[in-house]
């Protein structure tokens, strides 16, 4: 007679759901992926402690300036005195808009102050110092 | 005797390397995702409209120059120093009805200043806590 009913326990994980998990995160990604559509000018901005974090990106406009004094806008360079007439289309487009100024930290004032003077003209007075944290 | 020996088709998709296949698309998508966050200093432009008078005892004037030297009020001063003298400055002239500090603080560069001491210069006020800024014109 025999009394061997010890029963062996499975030790195998269940994978039949597996696919379901990879199939979840994968929707995640998918969802969250945004390809970029334009990469503007090489820029490296200025360290800031008080760097804050932008509310939202629907109401970005980026505005790239590199240390040659190019100023790009939507992968376009243009001249200075176009930047109100863009902004101001933009703005009509969205009230709440507020202008990333991507300006690397080797531009003059003088510039700076010349594209604050075209953004007051298209009345896009909400702006961000684009700064890395320090 | 059986004539109809039709055998019946196996209908079903092979289902066992799916997960391979996901795991795939898994491993692209990871790699394209970029999660990255605007950050920056925010900042409100003024207004093209009338100009609004103030208290001029009220107004701080940190000047800056070309070379990085500030001068708060007159007073010369390092860039990490313009944290402490905004704020006992602040303290001085006190809170207004609404809470907010008094003292309005007004930048003011040279053209060749360069936008990285700006910056540093707005990165000290807006640490020392003073809420109201001004960006004056730069002298040429």
């Amino acid at each position: 007679m025999q009394f061997s009913t010890k029963s062996k326990p499975k030790n195998d994980i269940p994978t039949a759901s597996m696919p379901d998990i990879l199939f979840m995160l994968l929707i995640f990604f998918m969802v969250v992926t945004v390809f970029k559509e334009f990469r503007g000018l090489p820029v490296l901005p200025p360290a800031a402690r008080t760097t804050e974090k932008l509310e939202s990106k629907r109401n970005v406009a980026y505005m790239w300036v590199d240390k040659f004094g190019r100023i790009s806008i939507d992968d376009r360079i243009i001249p200075l005195e176009d930047v109100s007439g863009i902004m101001a289309e933009k703005f009509a487009d969205n009230l709440r808009l507020i202008v990333s100024l991507k300006i690397d930290k080797d531009v003059e004032m003088g510039l700076v102050t010349d594209i604050h003077e075209q953004l007051r003209d298209a009345y896009t007075l909400r702006v961000s110092y684009a700064t890395r944290f320090r | 005797m059986l004539i109809n020996r039709r055998k019946r088709d196996d209908a079903e998709i092979p289902s066992g390397s799916l997960p391979d296949i996901v795991f795939m698309l898994i491993i692209f998508f990871l790699v394209t995702t970029t999660i990255d966050m605007d950050k920056g200093i925010p900042m409100q432009l003024p207004d093209r409209g009338g100009e609004v008078r103030v208290n001029p005892e009220n107004i701080c004037n940190v000047l800056v120059n070309a070379s990085g030297q500030v001068l708060i009020d007159d007073d010369p001063a390092e860039i990490h120093q313009i944290r402490d003298i905004l704020q006992s400055k602040l303290e001085a002239r006190g809170r207004d009805t609404d809470g907010s500090w008094r003292l309005i603080v007004s930048i003011k560069t040279e053209r060749q200043t360069s936008y990285d001491i700006y910056i540093q210069v707005l990165d000290e006020i807006k640490r020392s806590g003073a809420s109201k800024l001004s960006i004056a014109e730069p002298e040429s």
